[in-house]
């Protein structure tokens, strides 16, 4: 969030850039071997997880010699980041495929499951906090803020359970219309894609709830963040100029206010993203979508090591571009950052 | 914050007092409910008794034996509403130990950094970002699978994942106020610099961490039932809101409450934990307000 300006030195938007991308790469290469130091913390290797139990010792030898696991730890190391540097994230251990195979099918679903969440969660959070920090103290204020405080509470996996509930159960119970009974499982009906307009329907229809709730559950935080954003600057004295001289209260918030407040949302688009990953592996778990997070938590129940390593490094990859391009957003939006 | 702000410290100041009354008193509601509501319940809530005849009971009920069940009961014939309580008592204990033991362990971390500056300081904000850097839940989840699932490891790996923030902070507001002329006068006066940290960096950074551990409460009690609710958390029997709305999931259509029930007292105890959180942020600020309106 800060910059430090050293004063007399100079930074030049390039050199910046450069830094930053550096700092990224450094970050990714601590991640790497954060997940490695891990997996040597741990009790048990690999091996001893898939050996048979009634196995011989030549056979669990020769099992951890084809696994490479009777390496010395630092070549373990190095085969672990040079694969990863090639693209080769191992093979996974239960179904005998290239992860990096595995993740090219769940990534995408994932991809697009957070992306339309994540624009929701703002498209949502944002005007609830504006209107929110306009109206401060006001009745809607204080209903807006209890809406947004609980749905901030409310844990994701249990909200999907209620939606699954009432889309199923109730939906029969109270004869909701045939438009309203959203599918609750997978992201195509169980007939196979029907193609064209009516495989887009029906993608849709299955991804309205799972959008839904991380949208709902993300729009809260942003709208949190945004009011006292808001509020904050719709102290300062540049929004009682702009109101000094007549300008309507739109033109107020929309060129003065939300052009301030621009950085800050960058930032947190960086910050909500880690927020909606967790939310997605909940997500994905309750309504079976093939994405990245329930192919973790598939892989942690079959203690596929492989596996669970590639999403962990694939989800941190996904933060530090994140927050790279947050970071380098920042001086575009704000010329003040420039240093 | 601002001179607008400051134009009416009356209602701000007792807007404070409601949400903070509102946020203890709702927890302490809770406590007390965990704590009292399985000693008062007749029977063994873990006891599973005449299945048959008490299974999967509707909210309001009561059953043959003359027992009323405000929740229902689960698909073993067990009072929801007890059980819940009894989770309660494991969801909060983790929640709370869980933050607390976190920020304590940040707040070392980020007075040490602060302190000691150099290599040290480097390390220790090079596996804070490290570790920032992976979602906190796909952490838990790696920690969780690769040890042994149940009540120490929750608690361990919560805290292992959770004190890179306070760590952060608390440098920071360490680094500030060691820039303060009031140290350099410390020092000038013969303050060790372990006295320095512990009598002013450490007073001032004490504010923003607590504000970060009561917020991290709520944030601790939800990451444990998600990790229940998948199985890598508190195992049953043992009762905790996640593995008891996980034990409803496949019920859902027909039972719903054996899941919904916990999770409202989940919604609560988070909100509560948030509503405190907040209310102490606000009651922060307007300290600082103050002390610099005063110091200017």
């Amino acid at each position: 969030m800060h910059l430090q300006r050293v004063p007399g030195s100079d930074h030049s938007l390039a050199n910046l850039v450069a830094r930053r991308l550096a700092g990224a790469v450094v970050l990714f290469w601590l991640v790497l071997t954060l997940t490695f130091a891990l997996l040597q913390l741990a009790p048990g290797d690999a091996a001893s997880l898939l050996i048979a139990p009634d196995a011989s010792a030549e056979d669990a030898a020769r099992l951890r010699t084809s696994l490479g696991l009777d390496r010395p730890a630092p070549v373990q190391y190095a085969r672990w980041i040079g694969g990863v540097l090639r693209g080769d994230l191992g093979v996974s251990l239960a179904q005998q495929r290239p992860v990096t195979t595995l993740l090219r099918e769940a990534v995408p679903v994932s991809f697009w499951l957070g992306t339309a969440s994540l624009l929701l969660t703002f498209a949502i959070g944002v005007p609830i906090g504006l209107a929110q920090a306009a109206r401060r103290g006001r009745p809607i204020d204080h209903l807006l803020t209890v809406l947004t405080t609980t749905a901030y509470a409310a844990p994701t996996f249990w909200l999907a359970l209620a939606l699954v509930a009432l889309f199923t159960y109730g939906a029969s119970t109270w004869g909701f219309p045939a438009a309203l009974r959203l599918p609750a499982f997978g992201i195509h009906s169980p007939a196979g894609n029907p193609g064209g307009w009516l495989g887009v329907v029906d993608l849709v229809r299955h991804a309205i709830l799972p959008v839904g709730i991380l949208s709902a559950v993300g729009a809260a935080g942003i709208a949190r963040y945004a009011r006292s954003n808001v509020a904050d600057t719709l102290g300062q004295d540049f929004v009682r100029t702009a109101r000094a001289k007549g300008l309507t209260p739109a033109a107020v918030h929309f060129r003065h206010v939300l052009r301030n407040i621009l950085p800050a949302l960058v930032v947190l688009f960086a910050l909500a993203l880690p927020g909606t990953v967790a939310g997605s592996v909940f997500v994905e778990s309750v309504f079976a979508w093939p994405g990245t997070g329930r192919l973790l938590l598939s892989a942690i129940a079959a203690r596929d090591f492989p596996v669970v390593l590639g999403a962990t490094v694939v989800y941190a990859g996904v933060v530090i571009l994140a927050n790279l391009a947050a970071d380098l957003a920042l001086p575009l939006l704000d010329p003040r950052r420039r240093g | 914050m601002t001179a607008s702000d400051a134009s009416v410290p009356a209602g701000r100041a007792y807007r404070l007092r409601t949400t903070e009354r509102m946020g203890a008193g709702l927890l302490l509601a809770l406590t007390a409910s965990v704590l009292l509501v399985p000693l008062l319940a007749p029977g063994d809530p873990l006891a599973i008794g005449d299945v048959l005849s008490l299974r999967l009971l509707p909210p309001f009920s009561t059953d043959v034996e003359g027992h009323f069940h405000l929740f229902g009961t689960d698909r073993f014939g067990r009072d929801v509403f007890v059980r819940m309580m009894l989770g309660g008592r494991v969801s909060l204990a983790v929640g709370v130990l869980g933050s607390i033991v976190a920020a304590a362990l940040g707040t070392a971390a980020g007075a040490i950094a602060a302190w000691r500056g150099g290599v040290i300081d480097r390390v220790l904000m090079g596996l804070a970002d490290t570790m920032l850097a992976v979602p906190r839940l796909v952490l838990l989840l790696v920690c969780a699978a690769l040890w042994r699932p149940g009540l120490t490891t929750v608690v361990v790996v919560l805290v292992a994942t959770g004190w890179m923030g306070v760590a952060r902070m608390v440098r920071a507001e360490v680094l500030g106020v060691l820039a303060r002329p009031y140290v350099e006068s410390a020092v000038a006066l013969g303050a060790s610099p372990p006295r320095v940290l512990w009598r002013h960096a450490l007073p001032n950074a004490l504010g923003p961490a607590l504000v970060a551990t009561t917020l991290g409460v709520g944030n601790a009690i939800l990451l444990e039932s998600g990790l229940s609710f998948l199985g890598l958390g508190i195992q049953p029997p043992q009762p905790s809101w996640g593995n008891m709305i996980a034990g409803g999931r496949d019920v859902i259509v027909t039972a719903p409450w054996i899941a919904l029930a916990p999770g409202l007292a989940l919604i609560l105890t988070v909100l509560a934990c948030t509503l405190l959180g907040d209310a102490l942020r606000d009651r922060l600020a307007g300290a600082e307000e103050e002390s610099m309106r005063l110091g200017a």
